[in-house]
């Protein structure tokens, strides 16, 4: 089934038709209302009638994090404050959050793009969905609690946390989807797991996933653990929150919802724009954002986008699956090094858990990498010699893969931190201490 | 005839062996034989117990990894040679040794060795053949 079909299979010439016209409207919006673009597009000598074809938005400047952060908290509303009927931010835990408001308007679209992916995946007015997304000023509990609702299903709103309810729930409530962050869907089915309850005992239908970067060995396990196909759910509170961009029934990209979101590939070091296809930062403009449009905001997140008539009967734009983050980049020896590379290269070795930790120190002049990789029964032998094997054999993996020799150690069960809420802490970087 | 031990999972850490022993006091249970084997970042703690699923479980209740080894146990003569004995049958028909440790038996002053031998099946049956005392879990475990 299709959510909106005249929009999700509509043809590529119309689609741009369609953008140009948006994005005429949403920068002269943002030049007229928004004093930040007023000011850096005067500076820049680049006007809204400058606009007369999708390919001039190359001319404005891209917007950052950093100018989100200047303009804190509500610099950046195009609508006086008594229209913004919900307001949430970013963790703040690089500096001041950012801040992302809302209008009425804003959320029924916001509602809409999460009942499109909800549809793809499958889920409809019958479900049961338990989000596990955390609710409050995090983006990705209300969203899917709006699309849930939109699409017509049962929304139970448990946010993170409390697992052993979690499970309760699921059984009682015959939960069919389940909504989570991969490390907090592994930690439920850790739990699932120890008290004895097989996936078979419960009525799950559909995973959706999304807000932590992941790798293909992690959704195979979660499906492997869960016995149910598990689906990407891509958004920023930034540019709206979860549903940016959603994973359809074919699994390989997810359509990003093009007439609400412009997307661009970027080279991030010459900043310029790369041929569709091509590996890069994606750069998003919200082309019916009332409350707070972004022009060209530089996400960090590294992927590609491709047009192609999918199998699912969609046309819309697809995104790859998030390769990494420009600022998640660790440069170690010079060398660059995204974490998802050695959580690809460890759960390449069958048995070893998912969870793992980075730990850069720099000793003297040079970088010393350390992984700490929980031991698990399947990796564990009553023989020394086995155990090193082991130990050595994910080093090897992991130099395969990034080049560079790395220190395993093997650590026991559950003493590298997974939050019950939130994102787990895969990097620790001792280097400037 | 072959006596479960346990093997335990250890970060080489301050206070890892002491936490899996207090564990195991805790549930009353009498350790009879211990060996570690240990490298610079882990090690493995190995066990004879009185009730080794007893013990298990509770480990791994406590998240430490634990695992079954099937291992013989041997009564030798506590004098001079009284290993070499053993060692010399096993080497006689080409079995392999992993690990050995041993430990004096009170009531009847004979030592008892532990061995884990790469081939259990072959090695149990040449021990037998040479007439080694082997000693029974029940009679391990109820020393």
């Amino acid at each position: 089934m299709i959510w909106d079909e005249p929009i999700e299979c509509m043809s590529l010439d119309d689609m741009k038709e369609l953008q140009l016209k948006r994005l005429q409207e949403v920068v002269t919006t943002a030049f007229n209302k928004v004093p930040y673009y007023h000011k850096r597009y005067t500076e820049e000598e680049v006007y809204p009638e400058d606009i007369e074809t999708l390919e001039d938005i190359e001319k404005l400047p891209f917007t950052t994090k950093t100018d989100l952060r200047a303009s804190y908290p509500f610099g950046l509303f195009a609508v006086p404050q008594k229209e913004i009927v919900e307001i949430h931010t970013s963790s703040g835990t690089t500096g001041k959050p950012t801040v992302s408001g809302y209008t009425k308007e804003d959320l029924d679209t916001w509602s809409e793009v999460i009942a499109r992916g909800l549809t793809m995946m499958g889920v409809g007015e019958d479900d049961i969905i338990q989000n596990t997304h955390g609710y409050g000023l995090f983006t990705g509990g209300f969203g899917v609690h709006y699309g849930g609702q939109k699409v017509g299903a049962t929304v139970v709103p448990i946010s993170t946390g409390q697992t052993l309810r979690q499970i309760e729930l699921l059984k009682d409530f015959k939960t069919s989807v389940l909504i989570f962050t991969p490390s907090y869907g592994l930690h439920i089915a850790e739990e699932l797991e120890s008290m004895g309850i097989k996936p078979e005992d419960l009525n799950l239908n559909v995973i959706g996933f999304g807000s932590e970067s992941w790798t293909d060995e992690m959704r195979q396990q979660i499906e492997e653990k869960f016995k149910t196909p598990a689906y990407n759910i891509y958004g920023l509170t930034e540019v709206m929150g979860p549903g940016v961009a959603m994973e359809c029934s074919e699994q390989d990209g997810l359509h990003l919802y093009e007439d609400h979101f412009y997307p661009e590939i970027i080279d991030p070091n010459t900043m310029k724009q790369l041929p569709e296809g091509n590996e890069g930062e994606l750069v998003l403009t919200t082309l019916t954002r009332v409350g707070m449009p972004l022009i060209r905001f530089r996400t960090r997140d590294i992927t590609d986008i491709h047009h192609e008539k999918c199998g699912c009967g969609r046309t819309l734009i697809k995104m790859g699956k998030i390769r990494g983050r420009t600022d998640d980049m660790l440069k170690i020896k010079g060398v660059s090094v995204f974490p998802s590379q050695i959580e690809k290269a460890l759960l390449s070795i069958k048995g070893v858990e998912p969870h793992y930790q980075i730990i850069l120190t720099r000793p003297d002049v040079l970088d010393q990498i350390e992984v700490k990789v929980e031991a698990s029964p399947d990796i564990f032998f009553d023989n020394v010699k086995e155990l090193v094997g082991i130990r050595d054999k994910l080093a090897q993996a992991i130099h395969d893969e990034i080049g560079l020799r790395v220190n395993v150690t093997l650590v026991e069960p559950k003493t590298i931190d997974r939050v019950d809420s939130g994102k787990a802490v895969r990097v620790i970087d001792k280097r400037n201490e | 005839m072959y006596v479960n031990q346990l093997s335990i999972f250890l970060e080489n850490k301050e206070g890892r062996m002491l936490n899996a022993l207090d564990i195991i006091e805790k549930l009353n249970v009498n350790i009879r034989a211990l060996s570690i084997a240990d490298t610079s970042e882990f090690g493995i703690l190995r066990l004879i117990v009185t009730d080794p699923i007893k013990v298990k479980d509770e480990l791994e209740k406590n998240n430490f990894i634990v695992k079954i080894t099937k291992v013989l146990a041997v009564s030798i003569s506590d004098e001079p040679g009284g290993l070499n004995e053993v060692l010399r049958v096993l080497e006689k028909n080409n079995i392999n040794l992993e690990y050995l440790y041993a430990f004096v038996e009170q009531k009847t002053y004979n030592a008892i060795v532990i061995l884990k031998l790469e081939d259990m099946e072959k090695g149990l049956e040449i021990l037998k053949e040479g007439n080694s005392n082997i000693i029974s879990p029940e009679e391990i475990y109820s020393i």
